[in-house]
């Protein structure tokens, strides 16, 4: 980010609050990049010759007689095929040693896609991951976030969807990242020799809050390019969304704005969407596919992240533990994809969507059969057969260190199926039944 | 033309100092070199106007110039609509070069150049009217009447009007004089501004019949009327988007307006997919054909979202005109109502509940107040009938955009999330969701004439046996399978068989995503007359199995053609379930 010669500076500051300051000059545009005493800033609003610039890295010891020097242009990345392989942070630097990116420089935040040139999706991702590929399959295109409480793995799920599923670049997009949260990501991509399609943006925990304001714009930005100007298929992982939007309450409250639910700016929703909705299917074979994480808490998905999230992407992966086999499952009552219907029954074999939405009714008649037991009353035969269903269905299915492809899956739930019931009990078309079910 | 200069920006919030008159929602352009940005005036305060962009601001500066056009937000209406897809300011998308949207675009929405076989209905020496019609021209299956501009005011009379023949959007069609002897010239073109109803009919009776939609737990349970509103508020995954896109599909309406504001750019993706396709029984072509679509989606200029649905409304009153009757879905209306709170916010308004702005209420049924069944001018009748979906915060319904769009709307269609997550679909809670057309007495007497004598009644039964049966589940659950009566179970699992056969419905599966009306009441006689039989069940293990051996056999039905010999087998074996188990 050289700063090129016969800039005028402006030294006058009137304003500095803990994330913004303002200044008077003149011919400065909207959303333009600044450096306020060497950091960097965007400005926010201008009234007359007043600016106000948020620095992203903070105010702490800006002093009214910093330099401030405006860039004539919006926040920028550097694009091109040598941005495969490397870390960067926020601001698109280099953390990784190496030299910095030749490429085109673009702006991030750029135009959405015209609905009309969109492909609807239709390419399966499969993970092997039996409760997410049987029950919630994923589609190129789609944008979907892992609903996780801050205890549960959903690093280590995401890091292995991401190497599981076949895609051309993986773009890693950190938010408030631990240090050790980071490299955990950094030695899977190595560990698994796939270093050479990542490309990373990181903010960590040790970094300046604000700063991952930028953060899923540069991932994007590369994901665009990779995925508009190469075809490529392209998987961006977004963690932690949660720690993106308490960024962008902070902004807000800095900026005076009036808050809406649970302390959120009243723009959350578009601010998400602008995300989010850059997930998409190229006419010429390029796709973005985002799954992002949203930490929740206490599992409350009523709050205004989750929930604005959730009326944004298309569907949402929850993990829970299932004590009675010790293993994390995913959920298969509160996951949902809204895109696996443009796939499975034509990409997969015919009778996946009934087996699918079967298992998950005799699986909540196992849900009922257990509140029935744990308030005391007799179970039925049916109740106890339910039962030891789930039980298997959890530690064959659901669990997440099931790796076995989509047929096996069908195979197996249909063995279940046939082990603990009876024909009018499983209720599936009499045209899969025929082909399917080998018991009298 | 007033001009002025930006002196301020905030995010899409942009004051304009001005040198002229300027008016309250005025279409002004902001030229930042080259790229003209559209906005609109929100507030005028001394010779600074506040307008809203529907574009990005980045790199707008100020000092930068403004041109105002003493015209607000309108669109251009005429014939060539039809299968079109706009953005929310009716720009046709499809005009739009490139991958990516350009700022400052703006296209054509119809296509000027296109050529119109003109049939005249009007002769010259005619008094007319705003409204009125003058000719028409066929646009794929409709017949598209060209009308008397509705701006204009008082009686005129008819100059001249061409012969049938073919001519251009833009050619004279006919002249009319005025009271004063003056000649407007009309073409097929008019414009017509977003915020302000069509009001060129003569009366708004109440609606009297029903819209079919195809689906069941709607049209049996709780019918839509032609002309009617109705709302779907629902948490997201209850399905909302599949549930408007069924009726959409298969509703009984020679127009559908598709109004995607502020939502997944995805789901637009799959009507344009699939429309295209799809056949429309009702006029032999393509779905595609029937539709308009006005999509602004999430990532769209947020301004743009709230012109969206007027953009929508308006297109559908100027087809209402032409004796059409229009089915306007509009996916979120909540949505619209955040791109007011983000505005309302930014001009540092005062805020009323959850921040949403204080006239909230009132922009709400003022919209909702514009469907609607309409006498027209020539004797003829056409209809709005608006249903809107609504995505309340957390699920909850006790929000500000629920509670306001319950006091305009006159259906309810709740989705519950239990629902959804027990893959019970559509997740229309029968028990809270209401119409209150059921109690409209022109309504319950067309029911009962076009179906059957009893239709309303049977109606009704179905929602008691549905409430009794959740009332049983509710005691079982609290006192044990065999705490409570066999009786209990018996009437859950009967409520559990109108629920499984009547109200869930595959949108997925050929058949059984579209019933018509006639299987309708077929289907509901035979689950009623079930629920009539007195059973003898052993003990209450006994129960469930045979409910759910019925419950399969109706599915199986519902999957197939009602008139074909494995829909009679089935029933057969239905009968003869039925009758083992029943007292006899």
């Amino acid at each position: 980010m050289a700063t090129q010669a016969f800039q005028k500076i402006y030294t006058k500051l009137n304003q500095i609050t803990k994330a913004t300051c303002s200044v008077r000059a003149s011919g400065v545009g909207n959303e333009e990049l600044a450096t306020v005493a060497g950091r960097l800033a965007q400005v926010v609003k201008i009234v007359d010759d007043n600016v106000t610039l948020q620095i992203f890295a903070g105010t702490e010891g800006i002093g009214t007689d910093a330099e401030v020097i405006f860039f004539g242009r919006a926040p920028t990345l550097k694009v091109g095929p040598a941005l495969a392989g490397r870390f960067f942070n926020a601001y698109g630097d280099p953390i990784d040693g190496g030299p910095e990116v030749e490429g085109t420089e673009v702006e991030i935040g750029g135009p959405s896609v015209n609905p009309v040139r969109r492909k609807q999706p239709s390419d399966l991702i499969t993970t092997g991951i039996a409760g997410i590929d049987l029950n919630n399959t994923l589609v190129t295109g789609q944008k979907i976030p892992f609903f996780a409480d801050p205890d549960q793995p959903y690093n280590e799920v995401m890091a292995m969807v991401a190497l599981r599923a076949e895609s051309d670049k993986i773009i890693l997009g950190g938010m408030g990242l631990s240090n050790d949260d980071y490299l955990f990501y950094k030695h899977s991509f190595e560990n698994a020799g796939v270093i050479d399609r990542i490309i990373s943006f990181v903010n960590t925990t040790e970094d300046p809050t604000v700063e991952r304001l930028l953060v899923p714009n540069m991932a994007l930005s590369a994901a665009e390019y990779f995925a508009s100007e190469h075809n490529e298929k392209v998987l961006v992982l977004l963690t932690d969304m949660t720690l993106y939007c308490d960024a962008l309450s902070i902004v807000s409250n800095r900026m005076d704005q009036i808050p809406s639910k649970d302390s959120m700016p009243g723009s959350l929703y578009s601010d998400l969407a602008k995300i989010y909705e850059k997930a998409v299917q190229f006419p010429d074979g390029g796709s973005i596919t985002i799954i992002a994480v949203t930490t929740l808490s206490g599992g409350d998905i009523t709050h205004a992240i989750p929930d604005n999230t959730g009326y944004i992407t298309e569907g949402q992966l929850f993990l829970k533990r299932d004590t009675d086999i010790s293993k994390t499952i995913v959920d298969p009552f509160r996951s949902l994809s809204r895109l696996k219907q443009l796939v499975i029954g034509t990409k997969t074999r015919a009778d996946h969507p009934q087996v699918m939405n079967t298992s998950i009714r005799l699986y909540a008649d196992a849900a009922n059969a257990k509140t029935k037991m744990e308030n005391g009353f007799d179970l039925s035969d049916y109740d106890e057969r339910v039962l030891d269903f789930a039980k298997e269905y959890s530690d064959k299915i659901l669990a997440i260190d099931v790796n076995i492809d989509t047929e096996a899956m069908l195979d197996i739930t249909w063995e279940l199926f046939q082990r603990y019931f009876e024909r009018a009990e499983v209720g599936i078309k009499d045209e899969h039944m025929k082909i399917h079910w080998k018991k009298a | 033309m007033t001009k002025g200069i930006v002196k301020a920006i905030i995010e899409n919030l942009v004051q304009v100092e001005v040198s002229g008159p300027v008016s309250q929602n005025e279409i002004c352009y902001i030229d930042m070199g080259g790229v003209r940005l559209m906005a609109e005036v929100i507030k005028v305060l001394g010779n600074i106007a506040y307008t809203q962009v529907f574009e990005s601001t980045r790199g707008l500066k100020t000092g930068n110039t403004v041109e105002f056009t003493e015209k607000m937000l309108e669109v251009k209406l005429g014939p060539g609509m039809l299968a079109k897809s706009y953005d929310g300011l009716q720009n046709d998308l499809n005009k739009m070069q490139g991958i990516f949207l350009t700022r400052g675009e703006y296209t054509d929405p119809l296509d000027e150049d296109s050529v119109w076989e003109f049939t005249p209905i009007a002769k010259a020496g005619d008094k007319v009217s705003a409204g009125e019609w003058l000719g028409s021209v066929p646009e794929s299956w409709i017949s598209h009447k060209i009308m008397v501009p509705f701006g204009l005011v008082g009686e005129y009379t008819l100059k001249k009007i061409v012969e049938k023949g073919r001519f251009k959007l833009t050619d004279t069609i006919a002249v009319l004089t005025d009271e004063e002897g003056k000649d407007i010239a009309v073409n097929m073109i008019q414009y017509w501004p977003v915020k302000i109803p069509i009001k060129s009919y003569v009366e708004k009776p109440r609606p009297f019949r029903i819209m079919e939609t195809g689906v069941r737990t709607m049209d049996t349970l709780n019918p839509m009327a032609e002309g009617g509103t109705g709302f779907i508020p629902g948490p997201f995954g209850a399905g909302k988007t599949v549930l408007q896109h069924s009726i959409s599909k298969n509703a009984d309406a020679d127009l559908i307006i598709m109004a995607a504001c502020g939502e997944r750019a995805n789901e637009v993706v799959e009507l344009f997919v699939e429309f295209p396709k799809l056949d429309d029984p009702r006029t032999g072509r393509k779905l595609i054909e029937r539709t308009i679509i006005i999509c602004n989606t999430s990532n769209m200029p947020v301004a743009a979202r709230e012109a969206s649905v007027y953009t929508a409304m308006t297109i559908g009153e100027y087809y209402r005109n032409m004796g059409l009757k229009v089915l306007l879905l509009a996916d979120s209306t909540s949505r619209w109502a955040q791109a007011l709170r983000e505005m309302s916010n930014r001009m540092e308004e005062l805020p009323g509940p959850d921040a949403f702005p204080m006239d909230l209420p009132a922009i709400i049924s003022s919209f909702y107040a514009r469907a609607g069944f309409v006498h027209l001018k020539g004797g003829e009748t056409g209809s709005i009938t608006f249903i809107g979906t609504v995505s309340p915060a957390g699920g909850n319904l006790k929000e500000p955009v629920t509670e306001s769009t319950k006091k305009a709307a006159r259906c309810f269609y709740a989705l519950s999330q239990e629902r959804a997550d027990s893959k019970r679909y559509p997740a229309v809670d029968p028990i809270d969701s209401y119409s209150k057309y059921l109690e409209y007495p022109e309504v319950i007497e067309y029911l009962n004439s076009n179906i059957n004598p009893h239709w309303v009644k049977d109606v009704i039964k179905t929602k008691d046996i549905l409430l009794r049966g959740r009332e049983a589940q509710d005691q079982i659950n609290i006192l044990g399978d065999d705490g409570v009566p066999l009786a209990y179970h018996d009437r859950y699992w009967k409520s559990e068989l109108i629920d499984r056969v009547i109200l869930q419905q595959d949108g997925f599966d050929p058949v059984d995503q579209s019933t018509p009306m006639k299987r309708q009441e077929y289907m509901l006689e035979l689950i009623l007359n079930i629920c009539d039989t007195d059973f003898v069940h052993e003990n209450f293990e006994k129960v469930m199995p045979f409910f759910v051996k019925l419950v399969n056999i109706c599915k199986q039905m519902n999957y197939v053609e009602i008139d074909t010999e494995e829909f009679k087998r089935y029933e057969t074996e239905l009968h003869k379930e039925v009758e083992e188990r029943s007292a006899k």
